[in-house]
């Protein structure tokens, strides 16, 4: 290949021989791969999210595997509005083992009743007695017993009564993991940051594990805010031991997803050398999705079309995910945007035709992408469409200051002139109304 | 034991030198009302009197003439009489009577429009406030004679009295009528940055009260300002009275909607909007200044298709501006060639405009002598506004008033305002 071709040329074509296929890649979803990254509640709402997203795609085989196993995880525990809702969803559509099971639902919901007069009558107890200990473990049982069945707000309330019963930072910190959790689960993001910022602040208790969980949370937090260069911070100060600890929250897969993606897209090219493709840290979580891997380095190395071509394959996916859903577009538009101004800051002039191969785009679409960008002032640059030839510009200092002095000259004299003429005004006036 | 030969002997012995002059006026003054009751008769005794040398007596007897009510008959000829007297008197003569000379003035203006001829006005009125004027200040005259010239369209003579800068006023209204008549002459002139200048100072004048000149006069400011600036703020600067911040708005909202639509940027928006709401355009006397906004808005997406392309096709510009052919697109890039607008190339055999640079390089002579004197004329406004600061500090009305407001302290504390202005 001429060197000139490396430019725009694709990639090496990734080998799939991989011991262990990535989950999140461009293929299809593989969703028992998937749901086995998580446990807990988020498991759940992750299987029906997918199952909500294929149904407005008309992906019915793929919306019922996820149904299917919403179903099964949901038979596991304690919570019958959601079995009644998956119930709903899957309409009888998948036979008669998996219809609504009223036996399961009363049995239950008696039990739970039970439970509830249980943890009452101890809570009173402990708070007659006025034992601390009692009164928060007390608190926390409620709030275990509301977040196994789904009232969340209940359990985050009960969660927040623990405080003032919290002795050592320990307690802090448990109460504080609690409550984030179950923020994350109904979305009050506000919360996350609060409370992160709090566990923070009790530096004796943390150990390097409950670090990590709470910059993932961080960085889930900023994410939702759009924040997307310090959500990319937050996921790459996480530490490769987190492992599988916090899969009531996010994976590791997910850590690696999210941080690569909103630092491609928020990071400059310093930063993305030394944060990312550096960073030993980090280089464990992108083993985990190759993918994402590749093409970071795709995108620093300019070989845009490749880059694009991997985003656009894992495109599909990324959209089923809880978190990322929203953002996806806005991060790919930026990543996007990066591309075509990298591509054309080393260079004097730009054939259009060759920059659109790059990009396996066409000329008139690139133009009005550069054209959309130069009137944003990211790119100076001007475009000869006659010729299809993108020439650089630098803006003449000079001429610009003078045309400033000159201009804030006038701004001044006509100010001035027009103060002076108001101040009369005023004078006269108030010597009009002392007359009357 | 007035006559009027008698009078008019005195003026033409005492009209030669400046202690005579002083003592000719008392007499004058003393006869004026004798004078205004022989109104009637004295038109043969005008003729008796030289214009260049009795300017002041002339004066007297002109003013006494016309102060009752004029025939279409006697206009005429007083139209003459007094066009002559204009163009020949002596200022310094009339500087003394300038009430007089203003009544004068109105009185002629008034005859002037009343035989539907208000061009014969304006050369006379010109130098009549040349002679009247002292540096820098405003006389009832300026606001009568821009009316003048608008309704001769002699916009040029107008503008040249423009140009002066005015520092001291004597009648609000007088300011807000040459502001707003300025501001017309600069439009009819195409000089906008100064138009838009004049309007913006009677929009924010103090004003205790809203007026209507003021509501004319943002309604032409909305539009000069959509067509200098491309934009309209909505925000009214802090210095604005508040009679008028509380209601411009809600007495112009169809201005304010057009600017609205305007900066959406849509030019078919736009002319429907303003299709729909014609009559009223109309009734304002705006339509004309309504239809160079549409063309201003063509105007300013042509000017930033020059900030990114080096080129580009007729077709292209068309459909960007939304155009509906090349030719019409070819007519705006060459009209504003024309104007100085933009700075560009028609290439007709390829059907290509070529955008060029701005090729003013700030390194010739005259603009070095430019800038030298802008910065002569911003230092000579500094040291007037520090003058003018320190006049007001001292001025006993000012401190009164400050003295009014202050703080009630102690005795003990240390008085800034002396006790005798704590009326």
């Amino acid at each position: 290949m001429e060197p000139d071709d490396e430019i725009y040329a694709n990639g090496e074509p990734d080998s799939s021989n991989n011991r262990n296929r990535p989950i999140i890649s461009g293929e299809q979803l593989d969703i028992e791969a998937y749901a086995g990254l998580y446990t807990g509640r988020t498991k759940i709402t992750r299987l029906l999210f997918i199952a909500d997203q294929c149904g407005q795609n008309n992906n019915t085989a793929m919306q019922m595997e996820a149904l299917r196993m919403a179903y099964e995880e949901i038979k596991k525990g304690e919570n019958t509005q959601l079995f009644r809702d998956v119930v709903h969803k899957i309409d009888g559509r998948l036979g008669d083992k998996y219809g609504m099971d009223s036996a399961w639902c009363e049995a239950v919901d008696r039990r739970a009743v039970q439970k509830k007069e249980k943890l009452e009558n101890e809570l009173n107890a402990y708070r007659t007695n006025l034992i601390k200990e009692s009164i928060r473990m007390g608190y926390n049982d409620f709030g275990d017993y509301h977040y196994t069945h789904g009232s969340l707000a209940d359990a985050f309330k009960s969660y927040v009564r623990t405080r003032d019963y919290c002795t050592t930072s320990k307690h802090v910190i448990h109460m504080c993991m609690s409550a984030i959790l179950v923020s994350i689960e109904t979305g009050q993001f506000t919360h996350v940051t609060s409370y992160i910022s709090k566990a923070e602040q009790t530096v004796d208790a943390l150990d390097p594990n409950t670090v990590s969980k709470l910059h993932c949370a961080a960085g889930l937090a900023h994410l939702d805010s759009k924040k997307y260069k310090l959500a990319a911070r937050k996921f790459l100060e996480v530490a490769p031991e987190l492992g599988n600890s916090y899969n009531e929250v996010i994976a590791p897969q997910d850590v690696a997803t999210y941080g690569g993606l909103c630092a491609l897209a928020s990071f400059d090219r310093m930063e993305l050398k030394n944060k990312v493709i550096d960073s030993i840290n980090f280089r464990n979580f992108l083993e985990l999705v190759p993918e994402v891997r590749e093409l970071i380095h795709d995108f620093y190395s300019s070989h845009y079309a490749s880059c694009l071509e991997y985003l656009g394959n894992l495109k599909a996916n990324l959209m089923l995910d809880i978190h990322l859903h929203d953002h996806v577009q806005t991060l790919y538009d930026q990543i996007r945007n990066k591309a075509l101004i990298q591509y054309t800051h080393p260079f004097v002039s730009v054939d259009l035709h060759v920059m659109a191969n790059a990009f396996k785009t066409t000329v008139a679409g690139l133009e009005k992408e550069l054209e959309a960008l130069i009137t944003d002032n990211q790119i100076q640059a001007r475009i000869d469409s006659h010729n299809k030839i993108l020439y650089a510009r630098h803006a003449d200092q000079r001429n610009a200051t003078f045309q400033r002095v000159l201009q804030t000259g006038n701004e001044f004299d006509r100010d001035v002139r027009a103060m002076l003429l108001r101040a009369n005004l005023i004078k006269l006036e108030y010597k009009a109304s002392r007359k009357l | 034991m007035y006559t009027v030969e008698s009078l008019v002997a005195q003026i033409q012995g005492l009209s030669s030198s400046a202690g005579d002059l002083s003592l000719l006026l008392t007499h004058l003054k003393q006869a004026d009302e004798f004078l205004h009751n022989e109104s009637t008769r004295l038109f043969p005794f005008l003729e008796q009197l030289d214009p260049t040398l009795h300017s002041l007596g002339y004066l007297y007897i002109l003013e006494a003439s016309t102060s009752g009510p004029v025939t279409n008959e006697q206009a005429r000829r007083l139209v003459l009489l007094i066009s002559r007297f204009l163009t020949s008197c002596v200022a310094d003569q009339i500087r003394l009577a300038p009430e007089k000379f203003i009544a004068v003035c109105k009185s002629f203006k008034d005859q002037v429009l009343m035989l539907e001829a208000p061009i014969r006005g304006v050369v006379p009125l010109l130098e009549a406030v040349k002679k009247l004027r002292s540096s820098e200040h405003l006389t009832t005259l300026h606001p009568d004679f821009l009316q003048i010239c608008l309704l001769a369209k002699c916009y040029k003579t107008g503008f040249s009295i423009l140009e002066d800068d005015i520092f001291e006023v004597d009648q609000p209204r007088d300011f807000y009528l040459y502001c707003y008549y300025g501001g017309m002459i600069c439009i009819g002139q195409k000089r906008f940055q100064k138009a838009l200048e004049l309007l913006h100072n009677v929009v924010t004048a103090p004003m205790s009260s809203i007026n209507a000149i003021a509501v004319e006069a943002f309604k032409k400011y909305v539009l000069v300002s959509l067509i200098y600036n491309g934009q309209f703020s909505t925000s009214l600067p802090k210095y604005t009275s508040s009679a008028a911040q509380r209601n411009l708005k809600t007495l112009c909202q169809l201005y304010i909607e057009l600017a609205n639509t305007y900066s959406i940027g849509k030019i078919s928006e736009l002319e429907t909007y303003i299709q729909t709401n014609r009559e009223k355009f109309d009734s304002d006397n705006n339509l004309g200044l309504v239809k160079q906004v549409v063309s201003s808005m063509y105007k300013r997406n042509i000017q930033r298709l020059t900030q990114t392309y080096l080129t580009l096709s007729l077709q292209d510009i068309a459909n960007t501006v939304q155009l509906s052919s090349p030719k019409e697109a070819e007519m705006h890039v060459l009209q504003m060639i024309q104007d100085g607008e933009i700075y560009a190339t028609i290439n007709q055999r390829d059907g290509m405009v070529r955008f060029l640079e701005d090729p003013e390089q700030y390194k010739t002579c005259e603009m070095i002598e430019h800038i030298d004197s802008s910065i002569q004329r911003i230092m000579t406004l500094s040291k007037k506004l520090t003058a003018m600061d320190e006049l007001i500090s001292c001025d006993p009305l000012y401190l009164a008033k400050v003295g009014r407001e202050r703080q009630r302290f102690d005795f003990d504390d240390f008085d800034s305002v002396p006790q005798k202005f704590n009326i």
